[in-house]
């Protein structure tokens, strides 16, 4: 399902004398259908630039994202902008919050954008919101003066509405009490089981282990580091 | 697909000053496009190139008319060009007072439009207005006020309506929250968002507001001194700019 060829990163501080720093430098791996593939390596590493080029998020400087039929690499806005509605879903460290779109909106988008019927949209919204335990006076609010921690569990039910078939999650479980982090790591469990390719960053050693099934160092592809 | 606009080579000259130049894009339908760049770099020339109120000295503006498919507007008659500025496209001006008729009540500024496309009975044209101001969060007892007697905030969305109303295909923004108090702008931006997405419009967003951009634009256009330097994804634009004016441009501001 995903495909990462001799992908490589440097980055150019135009600003601050031309500084390049090369990030990444042929890194290569697939993750098939139903198979959670996590991210390791110390701070610094390239985690989350890897999993932001993965995204489009960040621009490739050379090689391969193939995912669902696209490059990543080098596709054009719109094809990037139709594989993260249809196939591509991220979950990323934080929510960015639209000003004045409610919670269930919020959480409901990547449905009704699909074309999913706003009653199932929403039904669907509700029932993760309540596993996710957000008290449901909130849902009608704007998610913006959440805690953090709310927040984060806002962004994993509107990474999750949608059955998207690649996942991707950073730190999905950071700071999340027992019972949330029991909830998120079904809702991994449940997308693996019904076919969803998932890259993962997870600090959570045991979450790590219970719902990866490999892990791949990313310290393996950045330059100057490679055994 | 065909593009709904395709710029192949646009400049415009005032003298010996560019305005803009070498500027090619293609616009597919439903895409909203921004454009950034610091005061003077050439959005609005490149944008009144564009929805047919400057004459660019070179290239070709190609939209894709519903009865001959890709025309360039540069060419064409000017009539032809009128009609097309009537019926498929739509132009927000940073000013509402550009764009509104300060004399007229609130909702004979978005009759008119619809008179303009041929609409004749009275009652049909007022209950679209009313419809369209309660759209723009305008109430329906302000329908006989005029422009004169509102907030900045209520003349731009007013000017949003009048240009709407008619559902045209492709919009033109100059600036549309230039001027407005934060506030303000923030509920205009939900508004557009919120049109933009319902209607699928196209658009191209001129602004120097990152902010405005990553909130409505699918993809970016950087300009300086009449250029083109950057253009891609809005977020792969703003997160991870490659060009050294874009990246000055993204850390002068706070966050995005
Ligand atoms: N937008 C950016 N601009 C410049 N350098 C960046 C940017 N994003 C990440 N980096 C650099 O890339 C390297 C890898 O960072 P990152 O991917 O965040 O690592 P990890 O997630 O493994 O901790 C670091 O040296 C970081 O400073
Ligand atoms: N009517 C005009 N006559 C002469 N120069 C103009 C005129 N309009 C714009 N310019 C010049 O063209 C350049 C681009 O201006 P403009 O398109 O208004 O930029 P922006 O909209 O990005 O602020 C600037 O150098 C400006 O001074
Ligand atoms: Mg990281
Ligand atoms: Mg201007």
């Amino acid at each position: 399902m995903i495909q990462v060829e001799n992908l490589s990163k440097s980055f150019t501080l135009h600003n601050q004398g031309g500084t390049v720093i090369p990030v990444m430098e042929g890194a290569a791996f697939d993750v098939a259908a139903g198979e959670c593939v996590g991210l390791i390596g110390a701070s610094g590493a390239g985690k989350s630039t890897l999993m932001r080029m993965l995204y489009g998020n960040y621009l490739a400087a050379s090689g391969h994202v193939r995912i669902g039929g696209v490059d990543v690499a080098t596709a054009e806005p719109r094809e990037i902008l139709a594989l993260r509605r249809e196939t591509l879903g991220y979950v990323s460290q934080f929510l960015r919050v639209v000003p004045r779109v409610s919670t269930l909106d919020v959480v409901a988008e990547p449905l009704l954008r699909t074309g999913h019927a706003l009653d199932a949209a929403q039904a669907r919204a509700r029932e993760l919101l309540a596993r996710l335990n957000i008290p449901e006076r909130l849902w009608g609010l704007s998610p913006t003066t959440f805690s953090g921690g709310e927040q984060q569990r806002v962004n994993i039910a509107r990474g999750f509405a949608y059955d998207y078939p690649a996942l991707l999650l950073d730190e999905p479980t950071a700071s999340l009490d027992a019972t949330n982090r029991e909830v998120v790591l079904t809702l991994i469990e449940d997308a693996k089981a019904r076919g969803a390719a998932i890259v993962g960053i997870f600090h959570d050693e045991a979450a790590r282990d219970r719902v990866c099934d490999r892990v791949i160092d990313a310290a393996a592809f950045t330059p100057g580091m490679a055994a | 697909m065909t593009p709904l606009l395709q710029v192949e080579g646009v400049a415009k000259f005032y003298g010996a000053r560019v305005g803009c130049t070498d500027v090619s894009f293609d616009l597919y339908p439903g895409e909203v496009m921004g454009i950034v760049g610091e005061s003077g770099s050439g959005k609005s020339t490149l944008l009144n190139c564009l929805a047919g109120h400057l004459t660019p000295d070179a290239g070709a503006v190609r939209f894709d008319t519903k009865t001959d498919g890709l025309r360039d507007t540069v060419t064409m008659r000017e009539p032809e060009r009128r009609m097309l500025g009537r019926t498929d496209w739509a132009f927000v001006h940073q000013h509402a007072r550009d764009g509104l008729r300060m004399n007229v009540s609130a909702g004979g500024n978005v009759g008119e439009r619809l008179m303009a496309v041929g609409a004749r009975h009275y009652g049909s044209i007022r209950d679209t207005a009313t419809d369209w101001l309660g759209r723009v969060e305008i109430n329906a007892d302000r329908i006989d006020d005029r422009p004169t007697a509102f907030s900045g905030g209520m003349q731009q969305r007013l000017q949003i309506a009048r240009n709407l109303v008619t559902g045209p295909r492709l919009v033109f923004m100059d600036e549309p929250t230039g001027g407005l108090d934060v506030s303000v702008q923030a509920r205009l931006l939900d508004l557009l968002r919120g049109l933009v997405r319902e209607m699928g419009l196209s658009a191209i967003i001129v602004t120097h507001d990152l902010a405005v951009v990553r909130l409505l634009a699918d993809r970016l256009m950087v300009m300086k001194d009449g250029h083109v330097v950057e253009t891609g994804l809005t977020d792969q634009v703003l997160d991870d700019p490659q060009h050294a004016y874009t990246q000055l441009l993204v850390s002068s501001v706070l966050q995005v």
